[in-house]
């Protein structure tokens, strides 16, 4: 079981308010996904969760439980943080004992959870070695080793998998992911990477300076953002924000058209513009193109074949279903 | 947050969408944690700051109370106020002005060798050599020798006109034995203390030298600046900061250099330091009054030279 | 290295480098010498270097004559008594500062710094005036307390440093296993610790026992540490060379070892930080 459930929860350091009250529910066996820039709040959010910073205001509740006075050992959470925090001079085994030594579960089943959590994590070689002596990844799965041996009701993902180099994220990507399918228990994951929301999320809720701007699956964030900021923030290459006249023709503040609605040609199309930079990824080339007369930069993806060259004079057609409008206020308009 | 990596630019870009709450102060995690803990950990802090508290006030207080009595302890005891007399009178003494210029010429001399010769020796100690670690244990090992033995030691083993080492040496050279302790009473003290914190020095300008950016070097190299351009525009700025905080350190220590006077001349032939004519006035001659009243311009001496060592130091903490 | 020395650039560098070592070790290795040496060797014209008759009599005569074992117990108990009860006030002064930091903790360690900074000869009399009233003149219990205030902030300092090199999250991820503040220290902060602890420990030892202005102004018979059992050999007795070697090799010995052990927290320790 692992429910949890924020209620008009708030925090501030001394004056700054960083987080404004705001309400959350988190459901038992959900895969929430915190994302935002860097200082929106999220990990204070999660620390919050966490019972390691104090509430300000409000209530925090973990299976109808109020939980906002209860230390964090007390709570039943593990957490994966940033730098892993294993503790370097406990070897592998011990490190992943740790939890269940204080919680004093018995020698026996210690052992035996131990071997699964190793077997799972393909730890199992390096049992008696210092973390010292391990590679990030190793680490990492250390880390996640430590966490799930004590059966928590829910776990917290610290930005797990930015100290890894690109290779082995998608690698740790994948296995959190199975490990959820797996175990079925609540993650909260906290992430700047919006293709980590993504890809991992049943449920992503997008922060921006301590407020939560939209919660919802990764594709109703794509297909129907709440506002420009959300629209901005999921999907890559960025959304193109286009204003002015062209807007207004969508009855529109502001319209938004994703690089991949987008279709290219050399003949003809509604819009035109110069070629400033062709990026090459083999399945995919994006184009930057300038000159249109609608935003400074707007950029196309198209197939991996298409092949204009810096300078060249190209056509632009968006298709006219997913174009995104919003209002002055930049929310999205029905 | 704080330990949050630069986000990736691309991903990120949020064109005219400036983060507001870029404002999260990057302290806030370092003054977190909760209220729980932030009174145990002043209950743990206090037995330290008040002993210290203490230490410092009591005695002050006191040095400061006895500063303006007239108190001989052996003749007649409290005697009564006598307002800034004694620290005029402390001044105005005729054993005070040649104090002052004895611990000036003491610390001036020692901190000018043990700088010099440290500069060079850290160089020296940084070349690629065979047994760089022995000659490193073997030229520290004189700071750890207590004040008392090393006075000791120079005193009647090289410094004795008679049977001394160093007499053994003049006379192989045929010269006159130098009778150290009273002919160059000041210069033998010097050599003594210099010889007590030359290590002190060496290890740590050794320690700021090993920080050098070995990169840098290369790069005046290839801006075609000879050895010696290298030294000076290079690591010689680059040791400054060290060499300060060896003078600061030095001069606290030695201002209040004591044993080594203690043992050898006692204060006499011009070796009278600042320190030593308060201890005199103090214990020898039990006049408690004047003696305090040195005491506060010690105090006050010291603290001029610890309020700049405090500055650097309260730089790096925030580093 | 990125490039090759010449072999004779290294020897010369060698050379130079060792000349220069056993120039300044000189004395203290003369002094070890000497201590082996009968009186008259030690003073004989021209001077024995090293084919003398070795002999231990010295040593012996030493301790018969001064009681050497006494003072020597005097400066273990003043040395590491005054070091511990610093360590154990020092510990969570220092595990406060660098783990649940105020606005105020930079302030309070400065301060702290800046009490070590006072002379000791501005308060003499004060100290000396407690001392009588309390009793405490010339007792070991005394000269622990004065010694351990002496070097508590450098004690506070040093653990300050080693206990910020502990990073925060590792306590916290200790807190969410589920460790309470008992097994926080217990298991994990005292185990990261120990190193730092014992660097600590060891220079705070190397400076208590070679303080010589207290050592030598609180104390006369009881209590006299080797600073004072070394200062009595001022004269006329220093004048027996060989004794006074022996003697002072006793009374550096212990330390020295120390010493070469703790000479890189040395640096740390002695500048407060300011240079790393």
């Amino acid at each position: 079981m692992g429910r949890i459930t924020l209620d008009k929860v708030s925090k501030s350091f001394g004056d700054v308010q960083v987080i404004p009250p705001l309400d959350l529910t988190i459901e038992d066996g959900e895969f929430t996904v915190f994302v935002g820039p860097s200082g929106c709040g999220k990990s204070t959010l999660l620390r919050l969760i966490a019972g390691l910073e104090d509430v300000t205001s409000g209530q925090i509740r973990i299976d109808k439980q109020d939980a906002t006075h209860v230390p964090p050992a007390k709570r039943g959470l593990a957490m994966v943080f940033q730098s892993y925090a294993l503790y370097p001079h406990m070897s592998v085994r011990k490190n992943i004992a740790f939890p269940m030594k204080m919680a004093g579960i018995p020698a026996e089943e210690q052992e035996r959870r131990i071997e699964a959590a190793a077997r799972a994590l393909n730890l199992t070689d390096y049992l008696d070695r210092r973390p010292g002596q391990l590679s990030g990844g190793q680490r990492q799965r250390v880390a996640i080793g430590r966490a799930i041996v004590r059966e928590p009701s829910a776990f917290l993902f610290d930005e797990p998998l930015s100290n890894l180099d690109a290779a082995l994220r998608v690698g740790m990507r994948l296995e959190i992911s199975e490990l959820h399918e797996r175990l079925e228990t609540t993650m909260i994951y906290v992430t700047h990477d919006q293709v980590e929301a993504m890809t991992m999320a049943d449920k992503i809720v997008v922060l921006q300076g301590g407020v939560i701007e939209q919660v919802g699956s990764p594709l109703e964030l794509y297909h129907s953002p709440r506002n420009k900021f959300v629209a901005g923030f999921i999907g890559s290459p960025k959304m193109n924000f286009i204003e002015g006249e062209e807007a207004a023709k969508h009855g529109a503040h502001t319209i938004g058209v994703r690089p991949e609605h987008i279709e290219v040609s050399g003949e003809s199309g509604t819009w035109s513009g110069i070629v400033s930079v062709s990026e090459h990824l083999g399945s995919d080339t994006f184009f930057h193109v300038h000159q249109t007369g609608l935003a400074d930069t707007i950029t196309v993806r198209a197939d991996g074949e298409v092949g204009f060259r810096h300078g060249d004079r190209i056509f632009m057609t968006p298709r006219a279903d997913v174009i995104h409008r919003f209002g002055a206020d930049g929310l999205r308009l029905a | 947050m704080s330990t949050q990596p630069q986000q990736p630019a691309q991903e990120m870009a949020l064109g005219a969408t400036v983060p507001k709450a870029a404002a999260q102060p990057a302290t806030a995690d370092h003054q977190a944690g909760t209220r729980h803990a932030r009174t145990a950990a002043r209950l743990m802090m206090a037995p330290a700051v008040i002993l210290l508290l203490g230490w410092m006030l009591v005695p002050l207080t006191m040095t400061l109370y006895f500063s303006f009595k007239k108190f001989l302890p052996l003749r007649g005891g409290d005697l009564g106020w006598v307002g800034f007399d004694n620290y005029v009178r402390f001044v105005s003494s005729s054993a005070f002005w040649p104090s002052v210029q004895a611990t000036l010429v003491i610390v001036g001399g020692v901190l000018a060798i043990t700088v010099v010769l440290g500069v060079l020796l850290a160089i020296l100690l940084n070349q690629p050599m065979w047994g760089r670690g022995v000659v490193r244990i073997l030229v520290i090992a004189p700071f750890f020798v207590m004040p008392t033995v090393s006075a000791l030691v120079w005193k009647n083993m090289f410094m004795d006109p008679v049977n001394g080492l160093l007499a053994h040496v003049w006379r192989a050279f045929g010269a006159e034995p130098l009778v150290w302790l009273t002919e160059a009473s000041t210069q033998s003290i010097i050599l003594i203390v210099s010889w007590q914190w030359l290590p002190f020095a060496t290890l740590i300008l050794l320690t700021a030298i090993q920080s050098l950016d070995r990169e840098q070097l290369e790069a005046a190299e290839m801006d075609g600046a000879p050895p010696l351009s290298r030294f000076a525009y290079i690591t010689l700025p680059h040791l400054s900061r060290a060499i300060t905080v060896v003078v600061l350190i030095q001069t606290i220590f030695l201002l209040s250099i004591f044993a080594e006077i203690f043992v050898t001349t006692q204060g006499a032939f011009g070796t009278k330091t600042l320190t030593y004519l308060i201890f005199q006035r103090v214990l020898e001659s039990q006049n408690i009054g004047l003696g305090s009243a040195g005491g506060v311009y010690a105090i006050i001496l010291a603290n001029i030279v610890a309020i700049f060592l405090m500055r650097i130091v309260g730089k790096n903490l925030d580093a | 290295m990125a490039r090759a020395i010449t072999p004779q650039r290294k020897a010369l560098n060698t050379a130079l480098a060792w000349g220069v070592g056993l120039l300044i070790f000189f004395p203290i290795l003369w002094t070890i010498l000497t201590s082996f040496k009968t009186e008259a060797q030690a003073i004989s014209d021209p001077p024995v270097f090293l084919f003398f008759d070795w002999t231990l009599e010295n040593y012996s005569v030493v301790q018969e004559r001064s009681d050497y074992g006494r003072f020597l117990w005097n400066s273990i108990i003043i040395a590491g008594g005054s070091t511990l009860l610093g360590i154990l006030i020092a510990v969570p002064a220092a595990w406060s500062m660098a783990f649940v930091p105020s606005k105020r903790t930079k302030d309070i360690l400065l301060w702290m710094l800046s009490t070590k900074m006072l002379p000791a000869v501005g308060v003499l009399y004060p100290i000396y005036l407690i001392f009588i009233k309390m009793g405490l003149l010339d007792t070991k219990l005394g000269l622990v307390i004065v010694l351990m205030l002496i070097n508590l902030p450098i004690i506070v300092w040093m653990l300050y440093t080693y206990f910020k090199e502990i990073p925060g999250e590792i306590l916290e991820a200790a807190r969410m296993d589920g460790a309470g503040l008992r097994e926080e220290v217990l298991f994990i902060l005292t185990p990261m610790a120990i190193p730092g602890i014992a660097s600590t420990l060891l220079l705070n030892v190397i400076l208590a026992w070679n303080e010589a202005f207290w050592t030598l102004n609180l104390t006369a018979a009881k209590a006299a540490p080797l600073t004072a059992f070394i200062a009595s050999y001022s004269s006329p007795e220093g004048l027996f060379y060989a004794k006074l070697s022996a003697a002072s090799t006793m009374a550096i010995a212990p330390i020295l070892i120390l010493g070469w052990f703790s000479q890189k927290q040395l640096v740390s320790g002695l500048t407060f930080g300011a240079v790393k």
